[in-house]
This record gives structure tokens, C-alpha cells and sequence, in this order.
């Protein structure tokens, strides 16, 4: 098969599913949309890997949308390939808006991500959906905005230009806050979807001006021309050389806000500090659908945005870069802290991912264009999305498992589920065990590259922060671990004639194939073959130092977990009991929200809008009501003037042609 | 003589054809076959209209503009194009009347197509003139008759009663504009040849006078303000089929042909002062026209009635396509007529298929009607939205291509004022949405399924109005032919 000619299928199908299955909702019952969407996807996934195995291992030429005859590779570097451009809108000239397929490593990476989680996510939806007592009403909607969602997920990493990816990027946020808001009748979800969409779009303001200036100075949007030659278009653009930073806007270098300002659009999807408000009330939607959105691929969204740009932002902007790596580590450190204090299961799995996409940022901030080490980041941090991808995607799901048997998300109502569950245990332990970073495990290998790289770079303080955060990250994920399935056993379920249980085949199979993938991964092929800064071979520094450490560390943080959690016993109380304002504080996720809430009511509502409204009110309305209130009396006065007399007609026609020949005449 | 020429005059000759066909075979038919007129009426009419479409959009497309009997017959692209509009808003009508012919105008279903065709052929002899003598034969052929259809529910004493009114204003307003013409002939060089006359058309007082009394008789026809006292009645009198061709052909026609008067007969090019003259009486007459025409529309309870006032508004703003004299501006108010036949079409066949129906046609019996024929009030609320110009319809683009077009030509104050007035038709445009989807009533109309003949109409009517204004080509087609008229 041709690539040329599958490749539009991608986009085509879940989009066409999207709206098949949502104009036919009513027709169909929910299991036969189901049916119908998971086959379908399942033709994506299948299309997925065909070209991302073809471009990775196979050998083959397509004609680009240019007309050039291109190979995936050449030598051993990988190309580049714009497989179709269509072109949508014609804005100047030189500025049109493509929608295309860009074929390149870290694209075809995340056809594979995106392929297995969304597939998955398909499956065990069917059993989560089906027995949670929603049969039919909503489930074709469900699947209708998995498909969107799995489109415009699609559309986004597959874009050829900025611009389509800002489109895609706004379609995945409309699938989000349509997931998020899925129990439409609970208040709560519809509070946190509306909280994610305004969130995450406000960011993305900061996204369109960033395209805005960078796109009007290079007049492109095109990702092949900013990146090529080392951004040279950029630089030339800007006019930055060696000795200068080029156009200047109030200080700062323009093309600094540019990237900043994208990087802006990034961080509001990947939920960084402090646009991360969002991700733990997005908990609210249905749990397939975070363990697809908000753990695997929408909120790497940002992560991917930097790394589509990484020639940019290394050659043009490497102060970003630098500020995205303090980001990043604050972000680790911040979420990580508070996860330990949260109580609901899904909440410490939403910051944990929220402190693991920060890892990602972090390895991207500290890389560089130049030797092997500084390049070491890039690669990291796309291995850190594909692992964390799998075993976070694998952790929801576990917790949508148990979510099912206790009906509740909060920890205190579990305990002791190990041996009615014993499935879910085991893929939950490889999760927590991939998270924390013990050696087989997925996890492992990515975290210590990304620390790796931390430190050979210099970025001495940055590694002792994520070095840190590592051992939180174990301690709050056992901690959760043993919470939920030793500690103490809820008296409840012996008694129960429902005892909890290991779910359907249709959730069961997710669970193992992700648990395969996440002890299986050291036999995947080496990443450093394709997805590098160079697209090319790299050799992979391992410094043994530096795993040694974090391996010491997150076995430390499990025997604090093991300590305190495994039996029930006072100390975690006592703990909690000597500072409780500490634990109050943290528990309420350190006030941020109440920040924003702040700053939302006091100022925005307060005085802007306020005023606003005062002068809409008072001076629009009144003059509108006015105009309304004159036309409605002249309406009322002249009505008799239509009084059905053909006399008075004719006498107003004559009169009518005699003043028109007065004015006219004199 | 070249016989040739004929050729030229197609449209006509292909319409003469078809209605000389009908009227013998009405003739010759008997009773049991009279069933059999109404198919053949419309499978004629049908054929004629697609005939003459082919022709138009098939590729035989004239160069520029040419002339038949000494310029007595002009014809072009876009005059062909007016008349195919003509021929499909006439094809609608006649699918709306289908049932109503069948079951209230039994006895008169011959009358009711051969009049009506004999209408349009007067009205292709409007646009096509190029000369005031034939103008007035074609106004007049048109316009007589019209009284007649009018009439033709004789046993009603509105329809009657409108009919009266409506022939004896007309006949006066062809009175007046009789004397214009004579006034024309005498003072511009004794030629009434448009292109003779704009030769010696000077804007004196005397010829100006001739002139205004020539514009009065074509606005009664376009009813505009202060020459529009008949339309409501009529309208409201007429049966719903008639009102619904009065309002959007003999409208549309006359204000073409309007166009190309002015344009052709009273504009020296040279001599600026000459469309100064009358651009400044119809800047007047627009701005009263379209704000008398919403303010009365508010009042109204009478759909028809309403919807008469609503096209007397109508009527000002496809008068503001004159303003500016450009092929844009004829354009889109070519562009403007052809949306609105489809919008007001679309309209008026809900009506007069509820009126067929039910017997209603009170604004207050549509309350609820939502609730019992959604899918009539959702096409009606579409309907009014495009009246009202709302985008993503076809009402917005043409009204915005007019706007701009007036705009073109400096008159801002004008084009506020009608975009003003575009806000208050909002108003009674969404009164009507209103009483059909919020307003509750304990009598509703009640469901009913519409004949085939009027969903075949309907649905025409929906498509254009919902997607003319998406396919650019047919205005940049439009603005191509305006070039010279």
C-alpha cells in the first residue's frame, strides 16, 4: 500500500466517525456505537502503525506535496516528509493556512502513542461505560467525542504548520471540555469543564499571539521552513546574528516573546505551573477518558508543541528554553508535594501527571542543539511521553477498575483490595513501580535519561530538584498503592453481596496489553535510532552516578510508604497531626486556585466587567430601549394613515409626485 | 427585414409558444380531461423554463449587449438571467398553487396559468426594452392581467375588493406616467429611444418633471413610499399564490427595468447634474420606503399583510443597487432580487400552504407551531432570519453586497440609516419566529402533511436561500454580466 494514498484515511475516518455516530445517536443503541467506533478506530490504530512501521523499518519513497520524490531515509537520517498539503485558506501571498501529513520521527511516534492509548481506551470503554449503569443514553455521544477527540489529536501531531496545529489544538480542548463535562448533570463536571476550557484557552490567547508575530516577520507557518538549516529562516527573519538579538519590543527581544509566548499555549495543555488548575477537576469526566486526555496525549500536547519547534527555540530562543526548564522543575516539585497530601485517587494521578509532563519540559528546557549530551534531553523526554503515556494510561484505567467496584473515588473508602483484585494489583503495582523508577521497568530507563541529562548540562540545582521529586513521586505513589490495596481491609466488602472483582475482558485486556508495553519496553527498539534532535543515530550516555541516586532514592520513598501505609497503624496521623496547617495548606493544592478565583472576581469581574455592564445597561440599553420606544409610538400613531380609501390613496400618490417636483425643482 | 432578430427574442417567443399551446389545448380539452390541464400546464412551463436556463448557462453565451428591431429590443446576458429568475420564481409559484387550484379554483385553473404567464410575458418586454413605448406595453401587459388574478377568488368580497383597488390606482399611476412620457417625448428631441432621449436630457425643470412623473408610475409598481397605499390590501385580498408573485416578480422586474431606465435614459454621463438629479429623489424615497415599511410592519397581524409592508422595505433596499451606478451596484441588486425570491418564496409558501391547510393566516395562529409542524416552523424561522439578514444566509450576503456597493459610491449616511432600519425589521421579523416556537396556544394549527407539489417548492426555496450566498461564483457571474448594461 501506498503511503500517499492511506494517509488521508487517518484524519478522514474518526472524523467521519464523529459524525456518523453523532447524527445516528438516537438511531443506534449505545453498544452498537460502541461496536461500531471501536471497529473503526481499530482500522486507525491499524493504519497508525502501518506508516509509522513503514517510516521507522521499512524502506520506501513517496512524492511530497511539493512534487519531490523523498525517502524516509537517507543514510541514516531520517526525512521529513510532507506527505499531502491541502491548501485551505489563501491569507496573503506569501501566508497560506495547509492542512496536511508531516511524516517525521516524533510524529510517527505519536501515531503509535495515540494509536494504542485511544484503541485501548475504545475497548475499555465499552465495559466501563456499558456496566456503570449508563446502557445507552450518552454512550453514542461518548463515542462520538472519542472519535473527535481521536481526529484532532491526530491533526495536531500530524500537522505540517502552525497554524493547523492551532486548529487541532482548539479541536482536542472543544473534545476535552465535551468529555470532561460528559455527567452533564452533575454540577461539579460541569464547573471543571467549563474551568478547563477557559483555562486552557485563555493559554492558548498566548498561543495565537505568538503565531501571530512569528508568522508575520517569517511569513510562513510552515514547521519545514521555520526548522530547516538550523532556523535559519527564523534568524534571518529576526535579524539575529551572532552579536545581536535581533527586533526588539519593549526591551525584549521579539522573537523571545514569540516563543514564549508559544511555549505560553503549551504549558496552558500541559497543565504547567501555574496554568495546572485546570487537570485535577478535569478528573470529573469519565475515567477512560482522562487515562486517553488528560494522562496520555492531549496534555503531552505542549510538551510535543516544544519539540516540533526545538530547532527554533534552540537556535533562536535558547533563554526560553532555559525559563521552560525552571518551569518545568518548579512544576515537578510543586505537584508532587501536593499529591502527596490529596485523598482522592484520580486527583494524585492527575498530579503526578502533572509533575511527570514537567519532567518532560524539564529534559526539553536543558537540551541543545550540539554534541550527544546536549542533545540527550530531547530524546528523553519523547521516551519519558511514550513510557509515561503507557503506564499513566494503564494507572487510570486500574483506577477506573477499582472506581467501579468501591463507587467512590476517595481513598479511605479502600483498603485491602489485593486479594478480590488481583489483576488490577499486579498492573497497578508495574505502574507505581515504571513511576517510581525501578530498574526493568519502563519508567526507569526515560527518568534516568532525563536526569542524565539534567546533570551533564549543568543544570546542577535542576537535577537535585528532579532528583527529589523522584523520591516524592515513589513515596505518593505507594503511598496510594498500599492505601488502596493493603492498609486495612473496608469492613464493607466481605459483607457486601457485590465484593469487589477483577472487571470484563473488555477492561482486563487494556490493563495487560499496557503492562506488556511498560515491562516490555527494554525490548523495544532503541529510540536513539530515530527520535533524536538530528533524526539519527545517537549514542545514549549512561552514567551510572546518576541511577545509582535515583534508584537509591525512589527505593527510599517506597520504604516511607511501606512504613506508614502498609498496615494501618497512627503515624501517618501523628505525622499529619504535628503541623496540620502544613497539611491543610497543601491539601488545598496550595492555594492556587484560590489565587486565580482571586484575581477572576476581584478584578476581572470586579472592575472590568462591572463597569462594563454598568455602562451596557445603563447607556446602550437605554439608548436602544429610546429608539425602541419612538418606533413603536410613530408605528402606533401613523397607523391610520393605511386606511383602505382608494380616494385617499390616489390623493396621497398625486401629492406624493407633486412634493417630490417641489424639492426636486427648488 | 432580418428575421434573424427573432432569434434573439427567445425567451419570449419560447413563453408566446407555450402559452398559445395551453390556451388551445384549455380549448379543446373536455370536462374529464380538464385534470389533465394542470400537469401539462406545469410540465410546459417547466420545459420552458428549462430551456431557456440551458440556453443561459449552456455556453451560448451573448457578447455584450444586442439589439432587435432598430433598439426597440435590447437583450444581454444578464437580462436573459433576470428572465430565467422570473421563470424559476414563476415555476415555484405555480408549484405552491398546485393544491389550491385543485381544490378552491376549480373552475378557474386555465385562467389562473395563462394570465400568469401572460404577466410574465409583459414582464420580459420590461426588462428587455429599449424604448418607453415598449416599456409601457410590457408594464401594462403585465399589469392588467395581474388584476384579473387578483380577482380570480371572485366569490370573496376581499378579493374582489382588491382587485378594484388595485386597478383603479394602477390606472391612474399609468396615467401619470403616461404624461411623463408624453412630457419626454416632447421636451427631449421627439425620440423615445432611451438612448436618444439620454442625448438630450439636460435636467432642465421641464424634463426633470417628466421625469419624476415617469419614476412615480414604476415606484407604484415596486411600491415605494409614498406610491405603495395599495400593496397592502391587495395583498392581503389577493389569493396567497398572486400575493406571493406580486410581491417578488412584478417587483423584481419592475425594479430592473427601473435600473436600466435611469441609467439608460436619464444619465448624460457628461452632464452630471442629469443623475444627480433623480440619484437625490431616490435617496429620499429610499430612506422613507424603507423605514415606513417597518414601522408598519410592526402593526400587523395579517401575515400577508405583513409580509406586504415587509416587502415594501424590501423594495428600499434593492433600490439602493441604483445608487451607485457600477456593475457592482446593478450586480448585487440583481443578486439581491434573486435571494430574495427565494426567501420570500420560501415564505410565502408556508403560508399559503398552512393557508390551504387550516384557513389561517393570523399572526397569532401560528402560536405553537413549533410544536405541531416543526419542520414548517423551522424552514419559516429560516426563512425570516434571511429577510431579516442575518449571516450565515443568503439575506446577509446580499444585503451586505448591496451595502457595499452603495457604500462605493459615497453614501454612508444612506447605508447607516439602512442598516438602522435593518434592526428594527429584525424586530417584526423574529415576532413571527416567536409566535411560532415560544408563544403557547391551546388552538394550534393543527399537523398536517403538505403536498408534494408545495415541498418540492418549499425545499428549492430552502436550498437557495440557504446556499446561494456560499457559492461566490453566481455573484461574480452576476457582477461579469452586469458590465455594460
Amino acid at each position: 500500500m501506498e503511503i500517499t494514498s492511506i494517509a488521508p484515511w487517518i484524519l478522514l475516518l474518526p472524523f467521519l466517525m464523529f459524525i456518523f455516530l453523532g447524527l445516528t445517536a438516537h438511531k443506534f443503541s449505545g453498544q452498537t456505537s460502541a461496536k461500531i467506533g471501536t471497529t473503526a478506530f481499530g482500522i486507525v490504530a491499524i493504519l497508525c502503525y502501518y506508516v509509522a512501521g513503514r517510516y521507522f523499518f521499512g524502506n520506501f519513497s513517496v512524492l511530497d506535496a511539493n512534487g519531490f520524490e523523498v525517502f524516509n531515509k537517507t543514510g541514516e537520517i531520517y526525512n521529513q516528509i510532507t506527505v499531502f498539503n491541502w491548501t485551505w485558506m489563501q491569507m496573503t501571498e506569501n501566508l497560506t493556512i495547509h492542512i496536511g501529513f508531516y511524516l517525521d520521527p516524533i510524529s510517527a511516534m505519536m501515531l503509535v502513542v495515540i494509536a494504542t492509548v485511544s484503541l485501548m481506551v475504545h475497548i475499555y470503554s465499552y465495559g466501563y461505560m456499558f456496566e456503570h449503569g449508563h446502557f445507552d443514553e450518552g454512550m453514542s455521544r461518548y463515542y462520538a467525542v472519542l472519535s473527535l477527540f481521536s481526529f484532532a489529536m491526530l491533526g495536531l501531531v500530524l500537522a505540517t504548520n502552525i497554524f493547523q496545529m492551532y486548529i487541532f489544538w482548539e479541536l482536542v480542548g472543544v473534545s476535552s471540555f465535551l468529555l470532561i463535562g460528559y455527567y452533564f448533570f452533575k454540577p461539579a463536571a460541569v464547573s471543571a469543564c467549563k474551568k478547563a476550557f477557559i483555562v486552557t484557552r485563555f493559554a492558548d490567547m498566548f498561543f495565537l499571539i505568538g503565531i501571530l508575530i512569528l508568522s508575520y516577520h517569517t511569513q510562513t507557518f510552515d514547521f519545514d521552513q521555520l526548522n530547516a538549516d538550523n532556523a535559519k529562516h527564523v534568524l534571518d527573519s529576526f535579524s539575529i546574528t551572532d552579536g545581536s538579538r535581533g527586533i526588539t519590543f519593549l526591551g525584549f527581544p521579539l522573537i523571545t516573546i514569540a516563543t514564549f509566548c508559544i511555549f505560553l499555549g503549551g504549558a496552558g495543555k500541559s497543565a504547567m505551573f501555574p496554568f495546572h488548575i485546570w487537570l485535577p477537576d478535569a478528573m470529573e469526566g469519565p475515567t477512560p477518558s482522562s487515562a486517553l486526555i488528560h494522562a496520555a496525549t492531549m496534555v503531552v500536547a505542549g510538551v510535543f508543541l516544544v519539540a516540533r519547534l526545538f530547532p527554533v527555540y534552540s537556535f533562536a530562543a535558547p533563554e526560553v528554553l532555559n525559563a521552560i526548564c525552571y518551569i518545568g522543575a518548579f512544576t515537578a516539585l510543586f505537584a508532587a508535594i501536593i499529591a502527596v497530601a490529596q485523598t482522592d485517587i484520580k486527583r494524585v494521578l492527575a498530579f503526578s501527571t502533572i509533575s511527570q509532563i514537567a519532567y518532560m519540559m524539564v529534559a526539553l528546557g536543558v537540551a541543545r542543539f550540539g554534541n550527544h549530551e546536549s542533545e540527550l534531553g530531547f530524546t528523553a523526554s519523547m521516551m519519558h511521553l511514550f513510557t509515561h503515556a503507557m503506564f499513566k494510561a494503564m494507572l487510570f484505567l486500574c483506577c477506573g477498575c477499582i472506581i467501579h467496584c468501591v463507587e467512590s473515588n476517595e481513598m479511605s473508602k479502600m483498603g485491602g483490595l489485593k486479594k478480590y483484585m488481583p489483576i488490577t494489583y499486579w498492573c497497578f503495582l508495574i505502574g507505581c513501580l515504571a513511576i517510581a523508577g525501578i530498574p526493568i521497568f519502563s519508567g526507569f530507563y526515560s527518568k534516568g535519561e532525563i536526569l542524565t541529562a539534567c546533570l551533564e548540562n549543568g543544570y546542577t540545582a535542576i537535577y537535585v530538584v528532579m532528583t527529589l521529586t523522584a523520591g516524592l513521586t515513589a513515596f505518593y505513589m505507594f503511598r496510594l498503592f498500599f492505601h488502596i490495596f493493603h492498609y486495612e481491609e473496608n469492613p464493607e466488602y466481605a459483607t457486601s453481596h457485590h465484593k469487589p472483582h477483577d472487571q470484563g475482558w473488555q477492561m482486563t485486556l487494556p490493563l495487560i496489553v499496557f503492562a506488556v508495553l511498560t515491562v516490555g519496553f527494554v525490548f523495544l527498539p532503541g529510540f536513539n535510532n530515530a527520535i533524536t534532535a538530528t533524526r539519527t543515530y545517537m549514542e545514549m550516555p549512561t552514567n551510572w552516578t546518576v541511577e545509582g541516586i535515583s534508584i537509591a532514592v525512589a527505593l527510599l520513598g517506597i520504604a516511607i510508604a511501606f512504613f506508614l501505609y502498609y498496615k494501618k497503624n497512627e503515624k501517618p496521623a501523628n505525622i499529619m497531626a504535628k503541623c496540620p496547617a502544613l497539611c491543610e495548606f497543601v491539601y488545598n493544592r496550595m492555594k492556587i486556585d484560590e489565587i486565580w478565583y482571586g484575581i477572576t472576581r476581584s478584578f476581572i469581574f470586579g472592575v472590568i466587567c462591572k463597569s462594563i455592564a454598568w455602562f451596557d445597561h445603563n447607556c446602550i440599553d437605554g439608548f436602544m430601549n429610546l429608539c425602541a420606544w419612538i418606533t413603536q409610538k410613530v408605528s402606533l400613531e401613523t397607523k391610520d394613515a393605511q386606511s383602505g380609501n382608494v380616494q385617499q390613496y390616489v390623493w396621497v400618490f398625486i401629492m406624493g409626485v407633486v412634493t417630490i417636483a417641489f424639492l426636486a425643482l427648488y | 427585414m432580418d428575421y434573424s432578430q427573432f432569434l434573439l427574442m427567445k425567451p419570449e417567443i419560447s413563453l408566446a409558444l407555450t402559452l398559445i399551446v395551453l390556451l388551445i389545448a384549455d380549448l379543446f380539452m373536455g370536462e374529464k380531461s380538464k385534470q389533465y390541464f394542470q400537469p401539462l400546464a406545469l410540465v410546459l412551463f417547466a420545459a420552458h423554463t428549462a430551456i431557456n436556463f440551458c440556453d443561459c448557462c449552456g455556453g451560448s453565451c451573448m457578447a455584450g449587449q444586442s439589439e432587435a428591431f432598430s433598439g426597440m429590443y435590447i437583450t444581454s446576458n444578464i437580462h436573459v438571467f433576470v428572465k430565467n429568475m422570473l421563470n424559476v420564481g414563476t415555476l415555484l409559484v405555480f408549484l405552491f398553487s398546485f393544491e389550491w387550484n385543485k381544490k378552491e379554483n376549480k373552475e378557474h385553473i386555465a385562467e389562473f396559468y395563462l394570465l400568469m404567464m401572460a404577466t410574465l410575458f409583459g414582464m420580459y418586454l420590461m426588462i428587455s426594452c429599449g424604448d418607453f413605448l415598449l416599456f409601457y406595453i410590457g408594464l401594462e401587459t403585465a399589469s392588467i392581467p395581474m388584476a384579473t388574478l387578483v380577482a380570480l377568488n371572485k366569490k370573496r368580497n376581499e378579493s374582489a375588493e382588491a382587485a378594484a383597488k388595485y386597478i383603479l390606482t394602477a390606472g391612474f399611476s399609468s396615467s401619470v406616467m403616461l404624461f411623463g412620457i408624453s412630457l419626454i417625448y416632447g421636451s427631449c428631441g421627439g425620440s423615445l429611444y432611451f438612448c436618444d432621449v439620454v442625448k438630450n436630457f439636460t435636467a432642465e425643470p421641464f424634463q426633470i418633471l417628466a421625469m419624476i412623473f415617469f419614476m412615480a408610475g414604476v415606484a407604484f409598481k415596486i411600491s415605494l413610499v409614498p406610491f405603495h397605499l395599495w400593496t397592502a390590501d391587495t395583498y392581503q385580498g389577493a389569493p396567497t399564490s398572486v400575493t406571493a408573485y406580486l410581491s417578488v416578480m412584478s417587483k423584481g422586474a419592475a425594479a430592473f427595468a427601473f435600473m436600466v431606465i435611469m441609467w439608460k435614459a436619464f444619465s448624460n454621463i457628461d452632464v452630471k447634474s442629469t443623475f444627480v438629479s433623480w440619484t437625490n429623489i431616490l435617496w429620499w424615497i429610499i430612506v422613507i420606503t424603507i423605514t415606513v415599511g417597518n414601522i408598519f410592519a410592526i402593526r400587523q397581524k395579517n401575515l400577508k399583510r405583513f409580509l406586504a409592508f415587509s416587502s415594501i422595505s424590501q423594495a428600499g433596499y434593492i433600490m439602493l443597487g441604483l445608487m451607485s451606478g457600477t456593475a457592482e451596484g446593478m450586480g448585487s441588486m440583481v443578486y439581491y432580487i434573486l435571494v430574495y425570491l427565494f426567501t420570500n418564496l420560501g415564505a410565502f409558501g408556508i403560508i399559503s400552504n398552512i393557508e390551504d391547510k387550516s384557513g389561517k393566516v393570523g399572526m397569532d395562529d401560528y402560536n405553537g407551531l413549533y410544536e405541531t409542524n416543526p419542520k414548517m416552523a423551522v424552514v419559516m424561522m429560516l426563512a425570516m432570519f434571511s429577510l431579516a439578514g442575518i449571516p450565515p444566509f443568503a439575506g446577509f450576503w446580499s444585503k451586505f453586497f448591496i451595502f457595499a456597493s452603495a457604500a462605493q459610491a459615497g453614501e454612508y449616511l444612506l447605508v447607516f440609516l439602512a442598516l438602522a432600519n435593518t434592526i428594527i425589521s429584525l424586530y417584526y421579523y423574529l415576532l413571527v419566529v416567536k409566535a411560532m416556537f415560544i408563544n403557547k396556544s391551546d388552538t394550534p394549527i393543527a399537523t398536517f402533511k403538505s403536498d408534494k407539489m408545495s415541498l418540492i417548492g418549499i425545499t428549492v426555496c430552502t436550498v437557495g436561500f440557504l446556499f446561494l450566498g456560499f457559492i461566490s461564483q453566481i455573484y461574480e457571474q452576476i457582477i461579469a454580466w452586469s458590465f455594460g448594461i
